[in-house]
């Protein structure tokens, strides 16, 4: 089972989007023009996630899981790191670290099953549950590896 | 470095090659165009002086008018200077993206060439194109011919790179009347010209990587109503700094622009208000009026957006009766011109006679003596104290006499 405070950074999906503070028309950014750090991000690109300075309308600041209504779990026990997950998933998602799956950012998934679907193995070690299942009790519910069917 | 192009101090030049010039000399960094009739030559000739080694600017060849004003968009988030040029359908293919441009306060330049839209086809000039754009955040400047467009091309650089305006801005010629008549344009030399436009200084450009940036951002109920409120006060803030551009303008050439001009207006009892080439034929059209004794002058609008209502109220407080020219098909309704001049003397102390004249639509001609027509309809409804005639009427149409509604009276 995924460790959900593993590379939770502090700053992770704190708000919802949008922001919290709405201020009026003569304080609002010229052409909408949003930063994204705080500061100098000089070579922001070589630093992981949770070592960033995300300003507040970075959406890495700001959590969409209330959009989801099924979500992927993981189970590192079938997982063979392959990275599929990693390379495939549309919102970077998936937080994986020296090429070791960590589990699913729910911050950010929409739920759009790709993971899943790219998933190797057998069987699978993602697998779409309700937003509402407990994990433990997703985990509980794994399927068995599939026999090769007899000709 | 770019190889010098000579110009010399009097030129021949159309309205297209008078705007080319003017983006050669302003030291465009980057044109996305794809070319359409009557504006092709602006962008043609500017490629030719990539080719020719006279411009350092890249020049990005693209799909449709789309994909240019979006490559525009791209180039001046990047901060650079850009510009482009375009009529028409073309025009309407770029609506979209004219209004990501002005929202994200991108200062691109782009030259309008006036033609109808269809249908039917028609490549001839009206101001159709230049009405789709009214709505859309941009600056539009008004050429009536070529020497003009190229003058406020190079004001149109200086206006949007203000920091305190950052809109785009499009300059507006005639199609063919302007675009293709060949004219003494008197150009600034390259040096004047780059020294009076001066170097942009980007802000929030994307190619700044200590602080990357985030432009199209989306916003609901909670946060569009703000935006779309400060980009209209800088839309309407942007007067006064267009009027100073234009003095910093005279001293370098001695050409004086107003965002609304006035031709005879003293003491004008009547008056054509215009857009476009049909300004100089109405000057014509009010010399001769004044010769058979009826005091006519002529308004003309430098500056459609911002509209300059005080200016144009100022412009014809004195007048009794006033005749606005709309040179596009109203769709349903009185010209859009004439609803702007309308509800400007709406609040005026005098309150005068506003008619509607829909004119030249598809490239049809308005002669001096349709202009003098119309400045007699204004004389008769002066002297009568009330609009004589249909409010909106169409001018120099074949067929029975069309116009629409009659003024309400006791």
């Amino acid at each position: 089972m995924q460790d959900l405070k593993l590379k939770a950074a502090e700053k992770r999906g704190v708000h919802q989007l949008g922001g919290d503070n709405l201020v009026g028309w003569d304080e609002v950014t010229q052409g909408i023009v949003l930063t994204s750090f705080e500061g100098d991000a000089t070579d922001v690109a070589h630093k992981k996630a949770e070592e960033r300075s995300y300003s507040d309308f970075n959406s890495y600041t700001a959590t969409v899981a209330s959009w989801r209504v099924m979500k992927p779990v993981f189970n590192i026990d079938v997982c063979i790191d392959c990275q599929n997950c990693w390379v495939w998933c549309p919102d970077s998602s998936i937080l994986s670290r020296d090429k070791q799956m960590l589990g699913i950012d729910y911050d950010h998934c929409k739920g759009c099953e790709v993971c899943v679907e790219v998933c190797p193995t057998n069987p699978k070690s993602l697998l779409m549950f309700s937003e509402y299942e407990d994990l433990g009790d997703a985990l509980a519910s794994w399927p068995e590896k599939k026999k090769k069917e007899k000709k | 470095m770019a190889v010098e192009f000579e110009v010399n101090e009097r030129e021949v030049w159309d309205g297209n090659y008078a705007a080319s010039q003017a983006m050669r000399q302003a030291d465009v960094d980057v044109m996305a165009a794809y070319p359409i009739t009557p504006s092709t030559p602006i962008v043609e000739n500017y490629g030719a002086y990539v080719a020719n080694g006279y411009v350092d600017g890249e020049f990005v060849m693209v799909e449709s008018e789309h994909a240019a004003m979006s490559a525009c968009i791209g180039a001046s988030a990047a901060g650079g200077r850009v510009a482009t040029a375009t009529s028409s359908q073309g025009f309407a293919l770029m609506v979209e993206t004219l209004y990501q441009a002005s929202g994200m306060r991108l200062p691109i330049v782009l030259n309008v060439v006036n033609r109808a839209l269809a249908s039917p086809l028609n490549v001839r000039g009206d101001h159709a194109d230049m009405y789709l754009g009214r709505d859309s955040g941009w600056i539009q400047f008004g050429a009536f011919n070529a020497q003009e467009a190229y003058d406020l091309a190079l004001c149109a650089f200086k206006v949007a790179e203000n920091h305190a305006v950052r809109l785009p801005v499009m300059i507006h010629q005639d199609g063919f009347i302007t675009s293709h008549t060949a004219q003494n344009v008197y150009p600034l030399s390259n040096e004047d010209a780059i020294k009076f436009v001066g170097e942009i200084v980007p802000v929030d450009d994307m190619l700044d990587f200590s602080r990357p940036v985030t432009y199209g951002a989306q916003t609901e109920e909670d946060w569009h109503f703000e935006h779309k409120a400060k980009q209209h006060k800088a839309l309407m803030d942007s007067m006064s700094i267009i009027d100073d551009v234009f003095a910093e303008f005279k001293k370098v050439s001695g050409r004086e622009y107003k965002r609304v001009e006035s031709y005879d207006m003293e003491d004008a009892e009547v008056c054509v208000i215009g857009l476009g080439t049909t300004v100089e034929s109405a000057r014509v059209a009010a010399k001769e009026m004044r010769k058979e004794g009826v005091k006519a002058g002529v308004v003309a609008i430098r500056c459609f957006r911002p509209f300059p209502y005080e200016e144009v109220r100022e412009a014809l407080r004195n007048c009794k009766s006033i005749a606005v020219t709309d040179r596009s098909s109203p769709g349903g309704a009185m010209g859009a011109f004439y609803n702007e001049v309308a509800a400007a003397m709406m609040t005026s102390q005098s309150r005068p006679l506003v008619t509607n004249y829909i004119y030249g639509l598809g490239g049809r001609d308005i002669s001096i003596e349709n202009l003098k027509t119309i400045f007699r309809e204004q004389k008769a409804n002066a002297d009568a104290g009330y609009i004589t005639t249909d409010i909106q009427q169409f001018t120099n149409l074949r067929g029975p006499k069309l116009g629409f509604c009659k003024t309400e009276r006791n």
